[in-house]
């Protein structure tokens, strides 16, 4: 005990420093709580190749396979659709997909690396639902500027029949084209990309 | 003469714990405005449903299982074997849309009388970190049934993180701990939805009181009746909440539970919208149901988003719209709290703004047409318009003088006999046979068209005329 009163500098050191130790701590703490929120070593592990047969897929059919949980469509386009999506370029908002997810092997017009098969995730760049298949031309609901394409119910985003989409709606990017790769003409892997194959 | 057992238990305690001191301070010596009327139920309702919601929720849990492979038919399970585990879910589903339409009806006596301005900001920022967690506990709910409205759903607005730049697609990942909505999912809801948001309710619940009961309840005179006391200290203008007005809400829960109870019994879908038809089908990740809209009290918000047409412009505008509510208390300029004494133009922009709140609640159901889409984007407008030109317009508008005293308003009951008087025409019953009787007391009331004309144009020219 000393009788000079309170050393209030000392005191407001003590005070600060213990606050700043405390305040390190708890943050380190915070790491494995937050950290265990993360996707886990199982959920990572998931993302397996899936093979998929195309030699019973008649033209203009879609068929859809699950691939890390997401929906994945493959679609034989048919020559008149090819030849429709090249007159689509003015209306679309990234028509080259410059700014969108795909492998290189599809970053082309037709964004697939055969020009008849294209391969894409099925979720809306916007919000993540699944847009549905709309081949038909000019429908009654969406009017005579559809084309065929995919519709996203949610938002009513427009994407043609290479996953392009258009100008004036919600989704930002064209859909996601997956790492694919072909095994045998008839044969294609989901999951694995064509560049990592041949490299 | 030796105390009793029971006054040495009851001292044992008090000489421990302020039991009196609390009951006194919060009850029976809290005082209230004399002048509650019937938008002053919904604060106890709220309470009331909150209760609901934390007990019915306790024995779900007792049967419900948050596993994506089980959740789906665990929630059948208790619809049709456990013993009234059908009443027990649909109090909780029913208790769900209840809280939000007491939530909005309370917000809105706010907006009325001027209850988040100065002394009370507190309160009503308290109120609004209780209605945005109100929002993230229903939300999170709704993802547990594991229907296809609850998976995506729950995928839309977890995606609605990802459009935040730069952290927003590590964000939506981490929040759903999964490339998608996935069991990781299910499971992390499920513990937020029955033990984190419910906590932080209550405790939120418990600082909105403790700041109301320091600052005093507002009133529709929008008048602080501690201005005036009597000379042992008490507001002239104000009653002990206990008995007054414990048996008055008492009078609000029966009628509530009156339709709360028509509800679970009659129609505990309420045609699709407090429980969607799309949620009966287990969720499928492979595809979205044709239609998809959030429950009812989400629409208003989700209308908001889809009007904006560019996707982080749209999730702004939608986060903005319930921000902008917090900001309330420093928007609004008018010297005056109450709506009785406030200008018209108020009252223009409050009718506008309710207006435009619930086309924007109907739109958010329906599919995102050209038309609906336009429309969606003029409600946007005066939604916002209601609340970023209110500096301009509550600092212009002419305001009544405000009375010392709260004013007494005559009750319905009070005006009935008179009303009826007016209404209708006292004429000689007609007897068995076709003659008029010559009793006096068999004479009927019969209405009176040109009464009930004159009293709804007397409405009508009142209700213009507090509109200047």
């Amino acid at each position: 005990m000393n009788n000079k009163g309170v050393d209030q500098s000392k005191r407001q050191f003590l005070t600060s420093a213990l606050t700043v130790v405390g305040a390190v701590g708890t943050g380190y703490l915070a790491v494995p709580f937050l950290a265990q929120m993360q996707p886990s070593a199982k959920a990572m592990a998931a993302g397996a190749p899936v093979e998929v047969d195309l030699s019973k897929m008649e033209p203009g059919q879609l068929i859809r396979v699950a691939w890390r949980g997401k929906p994945v469509w493959i679609l034989n386009r048919t020559p008149e659709v090819l030849e429709t999506l090249k007159t689509l370029d003015n209306e679309l908002r990234d028509p080259l997909s410059v700014e969108s997810i795909q492998p290189e092997s599809s970053k082309n017009p037709a964004r697939s690396i055969k020009p008849e098969i294209f391969v894409a995730v099925g979720l809306c760049t916007h919000l993540g639902c699944s847009p549905t298949f709309r081949p038909e031309i000019a429908p009654n609901d969406l009017g005579d500027k559809w084309k065929g394409g995919f519709f996203c119910p949610c938002h009513g985003s427009w994407f043609d029949l290479a996953g392009r989409v258009y100008r004036g709606v919600p989704a930002p990017t064209n859909l996601e084209i997956p790492p694919y790769r072909y095994i045998t003409d008839t044969l294609l892997v989901v999951g694995e990309s064509a560049e990592e194959a041949s490299a | 003469m030796k105390p009793s057992r029971i006054t040495e238990c009851n001292e044992w305690i008090l000489a421990r714990f302020p039991l009196t001191k609390l009951w006194n301070e919060h009850m029976t010596h809290y005082y209230a405005p004399k002048n509650f009327n019937f938008w002053y139920f919904f604060g106890s309702l709220a309470l009331l449903v909150l209760v609901n919601q934390i007990l019915t929720g306790i024995f779900l849990t007792m049967n419900y299982k948050p596993d994506a492979k089980l959740a789906f038919d665990s929630v059948e399970y208790i619809m049709r074997d456990v013993n009234w585990g059908w009443l027990i879910r649909y109090m909780h589903s029913t208790g769900s849309s209840a809280f939000f339409i007491v939530v909005y009806l309370h917000m809105f006596r706010g907006l009325l009388y001027g209850s988040f301005k100065h002394p009370r900001e507190l309160i009503w920022i308290f109120g609004m970190l209780l209605f945005v967690a109100l929002m993230a506990e229903a939300f999170m709910g709704y993802l547990l049934p594991w229907g296809q409205m609850s998976y995506w759903g729950a995928q839309v607005i977890i995606s609605l993180f990802s459009a935040i730049p730069v952290i927003g697609d590590d964000l939506s990942l981490w929040l759903r701990g999964d490339y998608v909505v996935s069991d990781a999912t299910l499971n992390r809801f499920f513990a937020f939805h029955v033990i984190a948001v419910p906590l932080a309710l209550v405790m939120l619940v418990f600082l909105h009181i403790v700041a109301l009961h320091e600052v005093g309840s507002n009133n529709p005179d929008g008048i602080e009746i501690k201005d005036s006391k009597d000379p042992w200290g008490h507001p002239v203008d104000g009653i002990p909440f206990h008995p007054y007005y414990t048996v008055k809400d008492i009078v609000g829960v029966a009628v509530f539970m009156l339709f709360f109870a028509t509800v679970i019994f009659y129609m505990p879908e309420m045609g699709g919208y407090f429980l969607e038809h799309a949620n009966f089908i287990p969720a499928d990740p492979m595809k979205t149901p044709e239609h998809i809209a959030p429950v009812w009290y989400f629409t208003p918000f989700y209308a908001i988003l889809r009007a904006i047409p560019d996707k982080f412009a749209g999730v702004i505008g939608m986060g903005g719209a319930i921000v902008v509510l917090f900001l309330l208390p420093w928007l609004d300029r008018s010297p005056v709290k109450s709506i009785r004494y406030r200008g018209g133009i108020y009252k223009k922009a409050l009718a506008l703004f309710v207006i435009s709140f619930l086309a924007l609640g109907y739109l958010g159901t329906q599919p995102a047409t050209p038309t609906a889409t336009i429309l969606a984007r003029i409600f946007t407008a005066i939604y916002f318009g209601f609340f970023l030109l209110m500096p301009l317009y509550t600092r212009w508008e002419k305001t009544k003088p405000v009375p010392k005293r709260l004013t007494t308003v005559h009750s319905l009951e009070e005006q009935l006999p008179a009303l009826i008087e007016e209404i209708t025409v006292l004429k000689p019953a007609a007897t068995e046979i076709g003659h008029t009787a010559f009793k006096g007391s068999s004479f009927t009331r019969q209405p009176n068209p040109e009464g009930i004309r004159n009293v709804i144009t007397r409405l009508v020219k009142k209700a213009i005329g507090s509109l200047d």
